[in-house]
């Protein structure tokens, strides 16, 4: 197996020599090794297979920006992760990864033939070639195209690591850990103030990783990074985060940073987490992130082996790894000059630099010579060849007037390109700061900003280490100023400063058919420049619309790399400078990020609370089967042995009308409403009549929003003269009292009022049958139950089982029935002293469906399922509890608004199926004539639907236009498989004559 | 996540503290019966949904608990003043004083020169 690393290069841990597998084949690597660094280590440049095209590819960079290299990675104990970075992910012991989008192998890939089938792919391919003929959509493209193209597969197992976050403030943050990130943060922290510093790498550093030779104050750039790094340490008020991604920044200086925590590790402590969430709240932010190395646009440029010049120098300097033994590089930048002397004093060799402008800095060239590199001025690169690797180069010279002369070919095993710089200004564009265009520099910087933020170094066009350090010095001691620390920046003397001059441009000239040149300006997307003049043409003008229709800069970079040359070439194409075509807006996060990071805790049991009453572990040990209502679990039914649900909800109605029934009904909304003006209050809010109830009566209330429409409903006790127990619906409590809450604090603030939440101070036990009075008779103090005394819709304060109660005599069921309400701590005691005293009468639990049941033969409704938020007090059959004499409540003036006086509202009704086993479908439609063509008219929905086992039938509730007067009419129901028949009838079902109540 | 600053709690607070509540100074008719149909709509259900300055209600929910109303610039989200539920919509001189006092610096350029 080859080795390509060099000895006494790099700051990998040669002590510490690490097994990996890539593909199933065993490699080793070294501690601070990347996946990429190891295998370029070994030789292996092919790890891929491109999105549409399937074109081999290669490493690209050395950083986060990658869009090739992308792997399947696997950590073992089911944490797979696809599409990972080969350059961020670090080596450990026993690491397994594999290549992606190939079959069978990455070296003979079937989907390879969309590399042939090229033309067919281009620009706005996807609007295009699907849309003809219509049986290619399914037979073909659909199935064939779409399988064949895409990157890795999506883990099918549960993620099996936990996520954290936290919270953090800081008077400092300093995003990235270079020259200028590391200059600031010394600043702000010799200052005082409290600092977070983060760099996405696993070592903080930042481009000094890959200078040795670098001379900073008197100290190589290591071990002034070392003691550097020492200093930091040392300070309390500074928290440096590697391996930490500042993903997005948002408004008042709110960063979101991404902590990776365990992915590098071979063995993840038990309940560590993987990665943590910090969300920062920074008086003062400095972005020093440096800047990413533009690729040249020329036909081949994504070969594998074909790599950006700076990249090939980390894994020089930083690795100790070369990437070939015989290179070429072509620029139009300095920096792959220093790139390839860097490689041809480690001993490859350097067969030619190609540089594209006509002159380049004198002493650059007498460098070259000195090492007896060729050097070609003003030629340009019109192609590669090689099928799985780069094998040579085709070289053009570039005449006066750019005519493009003789080629000539040269081998080589690698191709290093650089295109320049572009200034890392995505967290500022977060900011929605804007950005002004240096037509020297040919680059996008910041403008004005929206936040209390500065950049500095490369991050903001500073280039070069000197001026990274002045300039980090700077913006710390400035930002640490303004959070009011003093601070004096240090100076900084650096030796060894590499030079940084360049253009920019677009596609490199050719002698051949720039139509037909796989130039790829996104690599990660396979966007060609030949798609973006295609877009050109076809009259996208908008670098908006160039972008979707290409997918230029829209795979999971974000066009780290493509976003400006693909600008480049659109504005060539336009004839319009580059300012004028803009740039395409970046969003975070600013690497692709975990779902499991922004998930955090909030997983599993803490995705949601679930609330349990005091009675719910009984029922649970009871075996009643749950459903969710609202964020409560409630008892659904009571399965017995042997029993279905259908089976198990007609015995739990049977038991309520022939003897008695318990429920829990404690997630009712209840809401103290206590205070002089308590009347007053009531009588606005709910559309009933609150000033002459007495003391110890209740009554059912309704309330309305402003707009006259249902809102919630329940039944209020009067306990006393200024004293109000109002229930709500179980998912309405929170909703009703900020309803209340916002009248009384915004518009009646002059009401003597107060409110206050007692839905979990009370446990509520209903009680319903006829033997119900019977059942707790024994066992309840200081209150007369009897018929007389205390009647249907009474409540009153007593003690039931030796404790306190709020006894209310009420029915949801239509039988004579109590809400026994005791403090909540003793919930399960009474339930279960008069569950073992109610066995004499066959007591028997009952949940929600059962409760369900009973109150829709009852013709009681419930709001939010029988009503949906556009259903007056009438439409609901409810005009009999709306106080019309009262002078306003609130919704009043809404329900004498035309609209809601038409004669054609949709209105409640019973519905009795004709077939009376057809239970219907709750949401189904209904229709006049079912015979009519589709789309049908259809005149309203079925709200409630159950089977009654009182009545051996179906019965089901329905709003339908005009329904009350459709009494005995029959309407439809189309179902799938049959379209059912049904009358319209009255709601209540069962004693119309409300004998039970009081039996 | 915005900052926002409770006027009752005197303290600025993280956004999910707090929930949103339509536009402000829209007072209920002491008298809706009095209305027309059309004076009533309006009253319901017309907003002024500006491009800038928003005056609006928010509630300290997961806090105080009490409603008291905002000026937001609805492009930039930037709260100007926040001030208690009943007190007069603040005039043009109050908001740019209150904007100043919390955010004199805050758009300034920082260097950002190259
Ligand atoms: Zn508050």
């Amino acid at each position: 197996m080859s080795n390509f690393r060099i000895a006494g290069k790099g700051r990998v841990n040669r002590s510490r020599q690490l097994r990996f597998s890539f593909d199933g084949v065993d490699y080793t690597g070294y501690e601070g090794d990347t996946l990429a660094s190891a295998l370029l280590a070994n030789g292996v440049h092919l790890v891929g297979r491109s999105f549409k095209y399937h074109r081999p590819r290669g490493i690209l960079t050395a950083g986060s920006e990658e869009p090739n290299a992308l792997v399947g990675s696997n950590r073992g104990n089911g944490r797979f992760e696809p599409n990972t970075r080969a350059t961020v992910l670090e080596v450990f012991e026993g690491l397994k990864t594999e290549s992606q989008n190939r079959w069978p192998s990455l070296t003979r890939d079937i989907g390879a033939v969309n590399d042939a089938l090229y033309m067919l792919f281009s620009a706005g391919f996807y609007y295009k070639t699907f849309m003809w003929p219509k049986s290619f959509w399914d037979k073909v493209y659909e199935p064939v195209i779409r399988n064949a193209a895409g990157l890795g597969k999506a883990p099918t197992a549960p993620d099996p690591d936990s996520y954290a976050s936290r919270f953090a403030h800081c008077d400092v943050l300093v995003v990235g850990g270079g020259a200028a990130g590391l200059a600031a943060a010394l600043e702000a922290g010799r200052s005082g103030a409290s600092v977070i510093l983060c760099d996405e790498q696993s070592e903080i550093g930042g481009s000094l990783l890959a200078e040795p030779t670098a001379e900073i104050n008197g100290q190589l750039a290591w071990d002034w990074l070392e003691d550097t790094n020492a200093a930091l340490a040392a300070m309390p008020n500074v928290t440096v985060l590697p391996r930490t991604t500042a993903i997005g920044y948002y408004h008042q200086n709110f960063v979101g940073l991404c902590q990776r925590l365990t992915d590098h590790l071979r063995i993840v402590p038990d309940g560590a987490p993987r990665e943590r969430m910090w969300k920062v709240r920074a008086k003062q932010v400095v972005l020093a992130q440096g800047a990413i190395e533009k690729p040249l646009v020329f036909a081949g440029n994504d070969r594998p082996g074909v790599m950006l010049a700076g990249a090939a120098r980390t894994y020089l300097n930083r690795y100790g790894v070369k990437v070939g033994n015989w290179v070429v590089a072509v620029t139009s930048h300095d920096s792959a000059w220093h790139a390839a002397f860097d490689l041809a004093k480690a001993g490859v060799e350097v067969a030619a630099i190609v540089d594209v402008r006509g002159t380049v800095p004198t002493q650059l060239v007498a460098a070259a010579d000195a090492l007896r590199i060729r050097t070609l001025i003003g030629w340009t690169v019109t192609g590669t060849k090689g099928r799985l690797r780069v094998s040579s180069v085709r070289v053009n010279p570039v005449g006066p007037g750019g005519k493009v002369g003789g080629a000539e070919t040269i081998a080589c095993d690698t191709l290093l390109m650089s295109g320049g710089w572009t200034p890392s200004i995505h967290l500022f564009s977060h900011t929605q700061g804007s950005l002004t265009w240096n037509e020297d520099g040919q680059m996008f910087l910041p403008g004005r900003g929206k936040e209390e933020c500065r950049l500095a170094g490369a991050g903001k066009g500073r280039f070069g280490l000197k001026a990274a350090f002045e300039d980090g010095a700077a913006a710390g001691s400035a930002a640490a100023a303004d959070a009011g620390f003093a601070a004096q920046p240090a100076a900084y003397h650096v030796e060894g400063e590499l030079s940084f001059t360049g253009v920019t441009g677009h596609e490199l000239p050719t002698d051949r058919d720039p139509g037909h040149a796989k130039a790829f300006v996104d690599f990660q997307n396979d966007v060609m420049a030949k798609d973006i003049r295609l877009a050109v043409r076809e009259g996208f003008k908008s670098i908006e619309h160039i972008k979707r229709y290409t997918t230029n800069g829209m795979a999971t970079d974000q066009g780290k790399l493509s976003n400006i040359n693909g600008l480049a070439v659109a504005s060539d194409a336009l004839k319009r400078p580059i300012p004028a075509v803009g740039l395409t807006t970046f969003r975070p996060p600013y690497t692709p990020t975990s779902f499991g990071t922004f998930a955090g805790y909030n997983k599993g049991a803490l995705f949601e609370v679930t609330r349990k009453t005091p009675i719910d572990g009984w029922a649970e040990e009871n075996g009643a089967v749950y459903e969710p209502v609202s964020l409560w679990r409630r008892a659904w039914y009571f399965p017995q042995v042997g029993e279905d649900m259908h089976a198990a909800v007609a015995r739990e109605c049977k038991a309520v009308r022939t003897s008695v029934g318990m429920f829990d009904a404690s997630t009712l909304g209840k809401i103290e409403i206590v205070g002089p003006d308590a009347a007053e209050f009531m009588n606005r809010m709910y559309t009933n009549a609150w000033t002459k109830l007495a003391p110890g009566r209740c009554r059912y209330g309704l309330l309305l929003g402003e707009d006259g429409f249902i809102r919630d409903d329940g039944v209020i006790g009067r306990l006393a003269q200024d004293r109000f127990h109002v229930t709500t619906t179980t998912g309405g409590a929170a909703r009703v009292l900020g309803m209340m809450e916002d009248y009384l604090q915004t518009e009646w603030p002059d009401l003597k009022v107060w409110l206050t939440s007692t839905t979990e101070q009370w446990s509520v036990i209903a009680l319903q049958g006829p033997n119900a009075r019977k059942l707790i008779e024994p066992f309840v103090e200081g209150i007369d139950l009897s018929e007389g005394a205390f009647p249907h819709m009474a409540v009153a304060t007593g003690k039931i089982c030796g404790v306190p109660t709020r006894l209310f005599r009420v029915s949801f069921t239509g039988e004579l029935g109590f809400e026994i309400n005791v403090p909540a701590r003793y919930g399960r005691a009474v339930w279960e002293k008069l569950f073992e005293a109610g066995q004499r009468f066959g007591i028997t639990p009952y949940g929600t469906e059962t409760m369900h049941v009973l109150r829709a033969e009852k013709g009681y409704i419930i709001v939010g399922q029988d009503t949906d938020g556009t259903l007056t007090p009438d439409d609901a059959g409810l005009s009999w509890a709306v106080g019309k004499t009262k002078p306003d409540f609130v919704g009043k003036r809404s329900l004498s608004r035309p609209d809601m006086l038409a004669a054609n509202r949709k209105q409640l009704v019973g519905l009795l199926t004709s077939d009376p086993k057809t239970v219907l479908e709750e949401g189904a439609q209904i229709v006049l004539d079912p015979n009519q063509p589709v789309p049908m008219d259809m005149v309203g929905h079925v709200t409630s639907s159950y089977w009654s086992a009182e009545l051996g039938r179906s019965i089901a509730f329905a709003v339908i236009q005009g329904g009350r007067s459709l009494q005995g009419k029959t309407v439809h129901v189309p179902m799938p498989d049959k379209v059912h028949s049904a009358t319209i009838t009255g709601m209540v079902f069962v004693d119309p004559e409300n004998t039970r109540l009081s039996a | 996540m915005l900052l926002i600053r409770c006027p009752y709690c005197e303290a600025e607070r993280p956004e999910v503290e707090f929930t949103y509540a339509g536009e402000a100074h829209i007072a209920r008719p002491a008298d809706p019966s009095a209305l027309s149909d059309d004076e009533w709509r309006d009253f319901l259900f017309i907003r002024t949904n500006p491009r800038g300055r928003h005056f609006e209600r928010w509630r300290h929910m997961h806090g105080c608990g009490r409603f008291f109303n905002a000026v937001r610039d609805t492009v930039t989200d930037k709260f100007s003043m926040t001030y208690k539920a009943g007190a007069p919509r603040p005039s043009d001189e109050e908001i740019a004083l209150a904007s100043s006092a919390t955010a004199d610096s805050a758009a300034s350029v920082k260097d950002a020169r190259p």
